[in-house]
Parts: C-alpha cells; structure tokens; sequence
C-alpha cells in the first residue's frame, strides 16, 4: 500500500477525508450554505457531487450525496443543504451544525452532470427547487472564465424559497452573458405577470434558447419536475443526446 | 436531496457516483450500460435510483428492469449488475496506467 495518496489521485479521489465545517448561513428559511475545509482537496468540476459522512457517539452512520454549490477556494468547498423532512443528514446540516463540528467527505464524484468552461456554445440551465445548486455551481464557474451565453430558469413554490436570491439578481443585472428568469409554482410577488403555475413550453421558449441554436442544457430538480421539463424540451426539438439531467427527490417545487 | 424512497426515483444514477468510486478506478457514471432486459444502452448517471437504505438500486430508464443493486456493509461492498450486459466505459487511449 502506497505510503501517502499522491493529491487528486485515484485513492485521494476514494478515501473519506476528515472535514470541518467552518462557516453556515441561512440561504431561505429551510436552507444553509455550508463551508468545509478540507484538507487535500483535489479540486473539482461545475456539477460535481461530494459525498457526506456523519458517523454518530455510538457508531451509527449516514452519508449522503450533495452538488457542490461554489468552485473550490483552495481546500475550502461549499455545499448548499435543503432541509428534508425527517432527513437525519440534511437536517443536522442545514439546522444543527457548528463551525468547528467534523464530518468525513468523499469526493469529488460524479463526471456526467458537469459543465466545463472550454466548451463553448449556450447553455441552458433549468432549476426546480434546491436544484439550483449544482447550476450555480455552473454559473459561478463560468465567472471571468468563459464567455458562452448562460440563460438560467429557475423554478420554485414562493418568492422567499429563493436561493442565491442576491447573488443571482446581481450577476443578472452585471450584462455579463447571464440571463435569470423566475417562475413560481404557488405564490408570486406582487409585481410578476406571469400567473403561478408549473412551468411550461411557453416558459422555455420564451426564457430559454431555440433548439437550433443548440444548446447544451442541464436540468436539476425533483424527479417530477425533471421529466416534465426533459419531455417539453425534446418536444421543442432539443435533442435528447444535449439535455443532461440530474434528479434528487419527490417533492415538487 | 431528498432521502425517503416513493413509488418514483428518488435519486437517479449521478448519486451513484461515491458508492462505485469505492471499487472502480475510473468515473463509471459516464459509462454507457446495456440492459439485459430490454437491450437499450443508457449511461449509468441517467438509471433511477432507489435507496439509499437499506441499498442502492438502479432501474433501466427505459424499461424499469432492475440493473445495478449496491449494498454496503461495514466490511464488503455488494455488487450486483446481473441486470448489465455491457458496459461502455470512455477511455482515451493514452490513458492506460
């Protein structure tokens, strides 16, 4: 056995690494940002995954998958947990957790739902919910690195379940390539026109990219929400082969 | 995410990725995977994924037949891919150990 992993190696890349969190902030009443500092971190793709491990005082454990949120800043990674209804991971992440406290994490994983900044051409980025995450991810990545046109539609149930509310609004209002629009299931504000509801054809047409110019396109979201908006894409004529989708769970934005 | 199993995929197959990280040496989720069942090639980021308790399930998207089943226990991990006939795995010629 190798005395030490060399960093960013296939056994750096499998081994459980100790972490500590280092900073939480509240993104929405039912979410948090989380930053880890990692030591060893090899670094990581837009889109990638980290796997968490809480192990408990008497030896239980329980790991999850979360989308990394932010491009690495030397060893320190972000994740942005949505609070699950009786989730024992999310919950003690997005709730519980204090600066200082250990977890292990494994990664970065994960090579298909990932952007990277040297292929060129639009993208199209298609959120519901806490799916945003990895998009923002894509988006943060795309900052000062590559100039491909980014449009973002982002679904979810009210205006306060806004995550990366200010961040988004500013890089939207920056004219630097990327395009927001919002679309609200349940509740809007007062000064939206578009009525609530699921999202529809009429939204990607409007707030997305014509399937000629072809797009590459991520959907993340709900299992529901994801294939709902793959079938409206490929009935729009987006070819299937450019629409990468990632799902995380039932419930609808 | 989401951490309950409904009658739907709660997960699809990119929450893969750390589980079979622990036994392969390459990024298997781009691998494109035929299924015994139905015979379509699917890459193993877009099967639904049941789980994550008590184990890791992964259906063909097309015909919903059960491809992969991984199960970890504190000394072994469980492997079952009898549903996989093939498995495509991208692999750049010069990137041979």
């Amino acid at each position: 056995m190798a005395r030490a992993a060399v960093s960013g190696g296939l056994k750096a890349r499998r081994a459980w690494r100790p972490a500590r969190l280092v900073e939480r902030w509240p993104e929405t009443a039912t979410a948090s940002t989380l930053v880890l500092d990692v030591p060893g971190w090899p670094g990581h793709q837009a889109g990638q995954h980290v796997d968490v491990r809480l192990t408990a005082d008497d030896g239980y454990q329980a790991a999850r998958s979360y989308s990394l949120a932010a491009p690495a800043d030397g060893e320190r990674i972000e994740i942005t947990v949505q609070e699950v209804p009786d989730g024992e991971v999310s919950s003690y992440l997005a709730e519980d957790a204090a600066s200082g406290d250990a977890v292990e994490v494994r990664g970065p994983v994960g090579g298909w739902f990932v952007w990277r900044p040297e292929v060129s051409g639009p993208v199209l980025l298609v959120a519901g919910g806490s799916g945003v995450v990895p998009l923002m991810a894509m988006i943060r990545a795309r900052d000062g690195i590559s100039r491909a046109p980014f449009r973002l539609i982002y679904s979810m149930r009210t205006p306060q379940d806004r995550i990366f509310d200010r961040e988004l609004r500013r890089r939207a209002n920056e004219n630097s390539g990327l395009e927001v629009s919002f679309i609200y299931t349940r509740t809007a504000s007062e000064d939206e026109t578009r009525p609530v509801g699921r999202i529809t054809a009429d939204d990607l047409v409007s707030h997305g990219w014509a399937a000629e110019l072809k797009p590459t396109v991520y959907v993340c979201g709900p299992t529901g929400f994801v294939e709902s908006v793959s079938d409206l894409l490929v009935g729009l004529g987006h070819n299937p082969g450019r629409i990468k989708t990632e799902r995380f769970g039932p419930s609808g934005p | 995410m989401n951490e309950r199993s409904e009658q739907v995929a709660v997960y699809d197959g990119n929450t893969l990725a750390g589980p079979l990280s622990e036994v392969f040496a390459v990024e298997l989720t781009t691998a494109e995977a035929r299924c015994r069942g139905c015979g379509t090639s699917s890459q193993v980021a877009t099967f639904r994924v049941y789980g994550p308790d008590p184990g890791l399930v992964g259906r063909c998207p097309h015909c919903e037949d059960v491809v992969l089943r991984l199960v970890r226990t504190p000394d072994s991990v469980w492997l079952d891919l009898s549903g996989v006939s093939v498995l495509r795995i991208p692999m750049p010629a010069d990137s041979a150990p």
